[in-house]
């Protein structure tokens, strides 16, 4: 019998994840509401977790109002251009309107942002990207978010599994519980008002690296995925997780090129020095032109420069080049531009180069597309399907029915369609490109709205059913008794891979299935993001029976791997939405992301809307549908 | 391993363990050595160096994932939180040494001020689409400019297919 400590923990508000949009929830529900009771988990340490845990070498959402540089209009315009015309424009209007502010709050906190003395702006990177000294964004961040709520609220080392619904109403969110990675505390969290904000998903496809360097994904390996599997599992409607993101980064270490390509203007060619992007122009114009106009917008979509990279390394090309040769100079400021770029955030990729005695000013170096991850937050907008503001959403959408699940507002800015749950940073869908400063905003804009919903509903009492309690406290900890029941019932020599057991299932074990799967059947790598109707047909058979295999045989040996095991099941919820939304969307909107073979073109004139989806836990039944895109900016 | 810990160094302070975003430095069980910090699961380690950077004693190391990274480089840090600044020195294989020094901060550590020091906002501003330091009444300005907004109808219609 696993011992277990049930700690009831009761708030106004709670806050799930204190990464870039956990903190900015904190900063902004304790502003607006100082009397309130805010709590904030995190599993791991507020200091240094989330996407910036390393650090930062850009901001890459800021308009630079004050100093005309840009309109939020044209960023709107940017935004739903690079994601093929389908974005929710009342979302990115939205949080692209207040992030100047929210980067200028980190300025007067002590964020280095490069200024430009001449215009009292900053340096720009590129058109939206500003540079910074972003060693300690993360830390100085925490800071801010610590002072806010108190150290006392803040629960470190809580990794939080499953959403609390009420019991006399399943559509309202009550809290949350997870438990204590270090000594297995159960902690029961009964809040009036939830904002989720626990990040994207990495390691779900197969990385590149299978070896030692598996935790060297592009995304941290701690972005489980929890925002998207907690709420799938509660049943909330998501969005766009079709839209699953590739990114070009440099070979093995996944370092940066924002800085290499925009602020040093450093050339991608393939390895004759060619260019990779004229010779496929007309192809790609032709399938996917689209009403848009995608092809020739200002700023090429990134999804059509990835592909245009893959069709000259599948040419016999590739891979392409960065050709830092060409503009990093040896003891200059372009050098420590060049390092900085990797030593703030991925300083791996500095490693490798001091293992291979590579000099970037000497040779250019190989660019590669990484493992599709599924994130919201990034040139991609998986998440969940939230209200938008009340002045920019249309209230009202005919023609479709007036369920929430159509229509773009319900009230609450940020609020899910589940009462009371809220979304911020990756867990938000369809408004992307929010980077570290949008998704601090997008944290303020939810808590602000919860602090609203707490005011509307105070009289409201939340009920949490014990029963309930006490048998997700029960499922929490099943893996661990599975263990405890059956450890000896096999002996296998010591393996990095855990025991060879025919009745349970370890961490690892099941991880390497998932992505196995989906690498193989979902568009990952291995088939060059190529997939078709009986692949993830096939993949989804598969996924069925690792889904059953975690419900009868999940194994964790501690505390530890009890963390890895429920991060392993918010992994295998959000792949399975995936494909349920890859076999759904009949067209290939980015084709850079993934390629359905059966269906090679854009198709604007039945595809440009939203997949939705809702899955209902008690059946496994999963509901997909589409929702028109509206635009409030014009379009194209 | 990514990161590794040199026992002779390492007095089991924990800082390490405390800081470690993946949930992966962690104490052994007393030994030979007495409580060290170890990195219990190298495959789900991201090379972020926050335990390098934290360690007091310089007895967490890193040496690159060895999948792909040839041996005898290495990257070394020290970040000071008193002058602000983060020291890197960049160990090349074949002997060249690159050093870089970048600043972290331009204010004390512990000087933000929180949000709750700023007047307490009325309940109308809840209902209008202004985050905090965004109007003159809370807490001044700090967007520069006046809020953007954009016309948007009430109702829209549309045609449903599919």
């Amino acid at each position: 019998m696993v011992r277990t400590r049930v700690r009831y923990v009761d708030a106004d508000i709670l806050i799930i994840g204190g990464g870039m949009a956990g903190t900015g929830a904190a900063w902004e529900a304790r502003y607006w509401c100082r009397n309130c009771r805010i709590i904030l988990a995190e599993k791991a340490n507020i200091d240094r977790s989330g996407a910036v845990a390393m650090g930062l070498s850009a901001i890459n959402t800021y308009m630079g109002l004050k100093c005309k540089e840009n309109t939020v209009e044209d960023y709107v315009k940017y935004v739903r251009g690079d994601l093929m015309g389908v974005v929710r424009e009342d979302l990115v209007y939205d949080y692209a309107r207040h992030v100047d502010s929210t980067v200028h709050l980190f300025d007067e906190w002590g964020l280095p942002i490069w200024p430009e003395p001449k215009t009292g702006c900053y340096v720009r990177e590129g058109k939206w990207q500003i540079m910074i000294h972003g060693e300690s964004y993360k830390p100085i961040v925490a800071e801010a978010a610590r002072k806010a709520l108190g150290d006392e609220n803040i629960f470190n080392r809580v990794m939080v599994t499953h959403l609390l619904k009420s019991p006399s109403n399943p559509n309202r969110v009550v809290g949350a519980i997870g438990f204590n990675v270090n000594d297995g505390t159960i902690y029961v969290f009964r809040a009036k008002a939830t904002i989720l904000a626990a990040g994207g998903g990495s390691q779900i496809y197969r990385p590149r690296s299978q070896g030692e360097g598996l935790g060297r994904t592009w995304y941290p390996p701690w972005s489980s995925a929890s925002s998207y599997g907690m709420m799938i599992e509660a049943g909330a409607v998501m969005t766009m997780m079709e839209a699953r993101f590739v990114v070009p980064r440099f070979k093995d270490g996944y370092g940066p090129v924002g800085a290499y390509q925009l602020l040093l203007k450093t050339r991608i060619s393939n390895v004759y020095g060619q260019d990779f992007w004229k010779p496929h122009l007309d192809e790609i114009r032709k399938l996917y032109g689209g009403k848009g106009n995608y092809v020739d917008l200002p700023i090429t979509p990134t999804t059509l420069r990835v592909y245009a990279q893959r069709l000259e390394w599948m040419a016999g090309r590739g891979p392409s080049l960065m050709r830092t040769d060409e503009t990093v100079k040896k003891g200059t400021e372009s050098e420590a531009i060049a390092y900085e770029d990797f030593l703030d955030m991925t300083i791996s990729q500095v490693v490798i180069w001091a293992g291979q005695n590579h000099e970037p000013s000497e040779r250019p170096y190989e660019v590669i597309t990484t493992e599709p991850y599924i994130m919201g937050s990034h040139a991609t907008e998986c998440g969940a399907w939230a209200s938008g503001p009340e002045d920019l959403s249309p209230k009202k959408i005919e023609g479709l029915p007036d369920d929430r699940r159509y229509q773009y507002y319900w009230g609450y800015n940020r609020m899910t369609t589940l009462d009371g749950l809220f979304c911020a940073g990756d867990a938000c869908g369809a408004n992307p490109h929010k980077f570290s400063s949008g998704s601090f905003t997008e944290g303020r804009l939810a808590a602000k709205s919860a602090v609203l919903y707490l005011m509307d509903h105070s009289d409201e009492r939340v009920e949490v059913d014990k029963a309930q309690v006490d048998s997700l406290v029960a499922k929490i900890i099943e893996p661990l008794e599975r263990w405890e029941r059956g450890r000896y019932d096999v002996v296998t020599g010591p393996s990095y891979m855990h025991p060879v057991d025919p009745n349970k299932m370890y961490w690892k074990q099941g991880l390497f299935r998932l992505q196995k799967i989906m690498d193989e059947y979902a568009g990952g790598w291995s088939t060059m993001y190529v997939t078709n109707e009986w692949m993830l047909n096939r993949g989804l058979e598969l996924l069925q029976f690792l889904k059953e295999d975690f419900v009868k045989y999940a194994a964790a040996q501690d505390w530890h791997e009890l963390l890895r095991i429920w991060e392993l099941w918010h992994r295998i919820l959000t792949a399975e939405a995936v494909v349920r939304h890859m076999l759904f969307r009949k067209e290939t909107r980015w084709p850079g992301y993934y390629v359905r073979a059966d269906y090679p073109a854009l198709d604007d004139d039945n595809w440009h809307v939203f997949v939705n989806s809702r899955y209902d836990a008690k059946t496994g039944q999963w509901e997909l549908w589409k929702v028109p895109v509206i635009h409030i900016v014009e379009f194209p | 391993m990514p990161t590794y810990v040199i026992p002779a160094k390492c007095t089991g302070c924990g800082d390490c363990v405390n800081i470690c975003p993946s949930h992966i430095m962690q104490f052994t069980k007393s030994g030979i050595f007495g409580r060290k910090a170890v990195n219990i699961e190298p495959e789900s380690c991201w090379e972020c160096y926050n335990c390098v950077k934290h360690c007091p004693q310089g007895a967490v190391q890193l040496r690159g994932y060895i999948d792909f990274t040839p041996l005898g480089g290495a990257v070394e840090v020290y970040r000071d939180e008193k002058t602000n600044r983060v020291y890197w020195t960049i160990r090349y294989r074949n002997g060249t040494v690159k050093y870089f020094i970048f600043p972290i901060r331009t204010t004390p550590w512990g000087s933000i001020k929180p949000p709750q020091e700023a007047p307490e906002p009325s309940k109308e501003m809840l209902r209008t689409p202004y985050l905090s330091f965004e109007h003159e009444k809370l807490g001044g300005n700090k967007l520069g400019v006046e809020l953007p907004r954009i016309k948007v109808p009430e109702v829209v219609k549309v045609e449903v297919r599919g």
